[in-house]
């Protein structure tokens, strides 16, 4: 696996990814077999929404832990994907479903109906929802935006809910 | 203190008390009515059992003496159950108070007892009993219930700290004792320097598994809560060693006598002992496991071949002046993988209860002894050597922690901060093990015994009742992160969120798998070691014959309900509305909060936890059987609405096909090729979360789809023969599809190896990545399913 996984993953990808990422190289080629080994069809992507290997890192690079060194480093270029902003509208995506930059009632009633046992009735999600929006919201568009989000969830340690290590 | 809150407790722990001391006050009596020989009141049913020969069969007798020894064992370890219960009864003590303490102080109470009585204590304990009986099956229980993958993760910082942490602290201990020994002023000067030695081996034996539903309260991380749990196996097994060697020293020579060489071939003894004992306990692990591949007719007695085999491993251990603890410990750890897929469901519930039972009761019994001797008069109230014992203790285990992971620091990824290290050092609670060792003590060659005795208890108590109840508040003050816990309901909804992302993640990446080395080791596995040590026939859960009893419903259903013409439906638009804000009253809110908190999948935690003296229940269980019911009455209405999507999109073209049954397509052989490849990169300890969480398809995401598939564990459908309803399952869907108007339902979570091929091109995106990803991780699902050679996810904890 290892092999085949090095000569698949050209150096200058290589060094692309690395820069975009921030990942080590040692990662990486772990991560892309991994990738090899998911990707049943052995035609570069993961099925036919086109995730290629790039893609897969980017996703991922989302989770990698911030360092304290980075925090100083290249404050001009473009924000590295795992800063704490990226995590968060990596979640903040997951509930805004249309794409629309806001979450809205339906939206969190189905991310809610997804985590919660079936013993909850609707009408209690529903509430449950109201609620959600209410505490979030502050400009009155019953719905979230990405800055209410946000300032939702200041108190809350995003760096280290959404880092994982990455294995070498 | 936090007893007002809870008035019923306390009348049901007194009348549990007050039962008790009437047994115990009942068996006294019992034994001073037979013990003397003059009459005295007693109730007329009990006549005094007679001495002398008896001239007439006497109606009534009483024969004490023959039931002394297993009715009084019998009475406390009952009287220790019930004060358990009392305990458990408050809501919140066991999170506050380790269960030791409970223990020791009802060991304190039978022992006040027995003393106050007069009474003489069967000899429950010596050398033999304790070393034969008492010790492996705690030693078993701790070894069974380990959580593997995360201490062979972890396995060289924690032999590193345990190791080396035990003989650091044993020595320095024991040469500063011998050190204060050395003052005339103390009057200690008879205590050599091996007897300080021994001393403080036996007096490092820490017992932290106590403290580990204390910290298990306050949540702390995972790898921290495996150095303690992996210090508490491994500690025990060390200190025994040391212990052994060197009484076997302080037999040998005077101390005078030991030369460098006697030292070399000490330490040479050392790692022989602990290699040669894990070494035999492993080959005992393979033995029985291969054993239980065959015990499929005969299924009562697989309980019995796993605490055979195990305990005849740590026998001879023993007999080979190996460690039989090390032995024993492996034993289990080796085993348990393999057994927990030969054995029957209900041997598998059998042994981990009796295991549980077996080291429970020895634990009582050793506390018990240990409160009986408390209070007693056979001590030596030395102060100087208690206190500096207890000096010692403290600094020398500090002085360990902070230098030892000071250097294994370096070598971690996640280095263990300050904190982490203070609250390893806190958790540093004697035990049952310190007691027994210096009971056990051979009053020829240690004079000093009862001196001996006293320090180490005065170190048990100490630890137990003054760090053990302090170590919760501890952590909680140490934490910077204080759980806040007016937490908004936005931030509890949003961190669970997170929580079952970051676990998605973990599994796309595969990062249980740390090292090469384990990755091998598991492809070693999987290519000798199951085809050998395994049984053919993979035992099926029930929740698996469940899903499949629902499944062949479905089935009929869908025969006998025939083609079902799905005309195009509109895509139901999130309808704007207009909320009216409704002021929530604060009892709402926290409702609210309750029924979140209550009803919320929790995300796997990575590491079971552990309860020494309990079996947590499942809730993942409970979980999994609603995600089925929730996923039969989706499919039930998507299959009768032709949509399937919670929020209602359609769904495309699927041909629907099952992975598992006998196919004439060639793909599924290359599949399954493919699957068996990927074995090697699988986890085979993972264990799915019980979330159904769906990330929505976004170009160039990840498709993570788990939750409800995962709950079905792949590898119990049978591959092939496959009754003929599903196939016509397969016809039936096939055309349900076609008859479509190109939109088929598109299954909100597939079934278990049902790959949808996505024929139709004109799709939106959303829809056709949505497929693709479900079919992606349905195919993932096989892949790590067959890599699931034990416990799909509710069968086995």
């Amino acid at each position: 696996m290892g092999s085949r996984a090095s000569t698949l993953l050209r150096d200058e990808e290589l060094e692309e990814i690395k820069k975009e990422t921030g990942c080590e190289f040692g990662q990486i080629t772990r991560l892309y077999s991994r990738f090899t080994s998911l990707d049943k069809g052995e035609n570069g992507t993961l099925r036919e929404d086109q995730v290629n290997f790039r893609g897969f890192m980017r996703t991922l690079a989302h989770f990698r832990p911030i360092e304290d060194n980075e925090k100083s480093k290249d404050v001009n270029g473009p924000e590295p994907l795992n800063s704490r902003s990226n995590k968060l509208h990596f979640a903040f995506r997951l509930y805004d479903l249309d794409k629309d930059d806001k979450i809205s009632r339906d939206e969190l009633l189905q991310v809610l109906r997804m985590m919660v046992g079936v013993n909850i009735s609707d009408e209690q999600l529903g509430s449950i929802a109201d609620r959600t929006i209410q505490e979030a919201d502050q400009d009155g568009d019953s719905a979230i935006s990405f800055t209410e989000f946000v300032k939702v969830l200041e108190k809350v340690d995003v760096e280290q809910k959404m880092s994982i290590r990455f294995l070498h | 203190m936090g007893f007002q809150l809870r008035v019923p407790f306390r009348p049901w722990n007194w009348l549990l008390l007050l039962v008790a001391l009437k047994c115990s006050r009942a068996s006294s009596d019992l034994n001073e009515s037979t013990n003397s020989s003059a009459q005295h009141d007693l109730n007329v049913r009990f006549a005094a059992a007679s001495f002398e020969p008896a001239e007439t069969i006497s109606v009534f007798s009483l024969d004490y003496d023959y039931v002394q020894i297993p009715y009084e064992v019998t009475l406390w370890i009952l009287l220790a159950s019930l004060a358990k219960i009392g305990f458990h009864l408050h809501p919140r003590l066991p999170g506050l108070v380790p269960e030791s303490c409970l223990l020791i102080a009802v060991g304190a109470l039978v022992g006040a007892i027995i003393f106050g009585t007069d009474h003489k204590s069967p000899p429950v304990m010596d050398s033999s009993i304790y070393f034969l009986y008492l010790l492996p099956p705690i030693v078993l229980e701790g070894g069974y219930f380990m959580p593997t993958r995360p201490f062979f993760e972890n396995v060289g910082s924690i032999l590193w700290w345990s190791g080396l942490g035990a003989l650091i602290s044993a020595f320095g201990v024991g040469l500063s004792l011998h050190l204060v020994c050395r003052v005339p002023a103390f009057g200690l000067g008879d205590v050599t320097l091996l007897q300080s030695l021994l001393f403080g081996s036996l007096v490092s034996a820490v017992d932290p598994v106590a403290v580990l539903a204390v910290l298990e309260e306050a949540r702390v991380n995972e790898p921290l809560y495996m150095m303690i749990f992996g210090e508490a196996l491994l500690n025990d097994g060390i200190s025994v060693v040391l212990y052994n060697i060197l009484i076997a020293f302080t037999k040998m020579h005077k101390f005078e006598d030991i030369e460098p060489v006697d030292i070399l071939a000490g330490c040479a003894r050392f790692v022989v002992v602990g290699v040669g004992g894990v070494f035999f306990g492993v080959v005992f692990g393979f033995i029985s496991a291969f054993i239980t591949r065959f015990t499929e007719n005969i299924s009562a007695i697989e309980p019995l071949i796993v605490f055979m085999f195990s305990y005849l491993s740590y026998l001879v251990a023993e007999t080979l002046y190996l460690s039989g603890i090390l032995a024993i410990t492996a034993c289990a750890v080796t085993m348990k993988k393999y057994v927990e897929e030969n054995v029957s469901q209900k041997s598998y519930t059998t042994i981990k209860y009796f295991m549980k039972m077996l080291s429970s009761v020895s634990e009582t019994l050793i506390f018990i002894f240990m409160g009986v001797s408390t209070v007693g008069k056979n001590h030596e109230w030395n102060w100087a050597f208690v206190c500096f014992t207890l000096a010692f203790c403290q600094i020398w285990r500090a002085i360990s922690v902070f230098a030892l992971f000071y250097v294994s620091n370096q070598f971690r990824t996640f280095p263990f901060s300050i904190k982490d290290q203070c609250i390893i050092f806190y958790s540093g609670v004697r035990g049952a093990g310190s007691f027994s060792l210096a009971f056990l003590l051979p009053l020829s060659l240690f004079p000093r015994k009862k001196m001996f005795v006293t320090a180490t208890l005065v170190v048990i108590y100490f630890t137990v009742f003054i760090q053990g109840i302090t170590i919760g508040p501890l952590v909680r003050y140490l934490d910077v992160r204080k759980t806040n816990k007016k937490e908004s309901i936005n931030e509890e909804l949003h961190t669970r969120l997170m929580d079952h992302l970051k676990a998605g993640i973990e599994d796309v990446c595969g990062q249980w798998s740390h090292y090469q080395v384990r990755d091998k080791f598991k492809k070693f596995d999987h290519k000798y070691l199951r085809k050998i040590l395994i049984r053919k026939n993979l035992p099926k859960s029930s929740i698996v014959s469940l899903y499949k009893k629902l499944e062949v419903k479905q089935a009929i259903e869908m025969a006998e309900t025939g083609v079902l013409s799905s005309a195009g439906f509109s895509v139901p638009r999130p309808a704007q509305r207009i909320q009216e804000t409704k002021r929530l009253s604060p009892e709402d809110v926290k409702s609210m909060r309750d029924i979140l908190t209550h009803n919320m999948y929790q995300v796997r935690q990575r590491t079971l936890s552990y309860n020494k003296y309990n079996l947590k229940p499942q809730t993942s269980e409970k979980q999994a059987k609603e995600i089925l019911i929730r996923r039969q009455n989706t499919l039930r209405a998507s299959v009768r609405k032709g949509h399937s999507l919670p929020w209602g999109k359609p769904a495309g073209t699927k041909n629907i096909r099952y992975l598992s049954f006998p196919y004439s397509d060639p793909q599924p052989a290359g599949r399954d090729a493919r699957v068996a490849d990927c074995t090697g990169n699988s986890d085979s300890d993972s264990e799915f979360p019980s979330s159904p969480f769906y990330t929505p398809p976004r170009t160039g995401w990840l498709q993570e789809r788990r939750g409800t598939q995962e709950i079905i564990p792949m590898k119990s459908l049978p591959r092939g023969g496959k009754p003929p309803s599903f196939g016509s399952q397969r016809k039936t869907s096939r055309d349900e599809h076609v008859g479509g108007g190109g939109r088929a339902a598109l299954r909100p979570k597939p079934l278990c190896h049902m790959v949808h091929e996505e024929r139709d091109s004109g799709e939106d995106s959303e829809e056709g990545a949505s497929a693709g990803g479900s079919r992606w991780s349905a195919e993932h699902r096989p892949s790590r399913g067959h890599h699931r050679s034990h416990s799909p996810l509710l069968r086995r904890k």
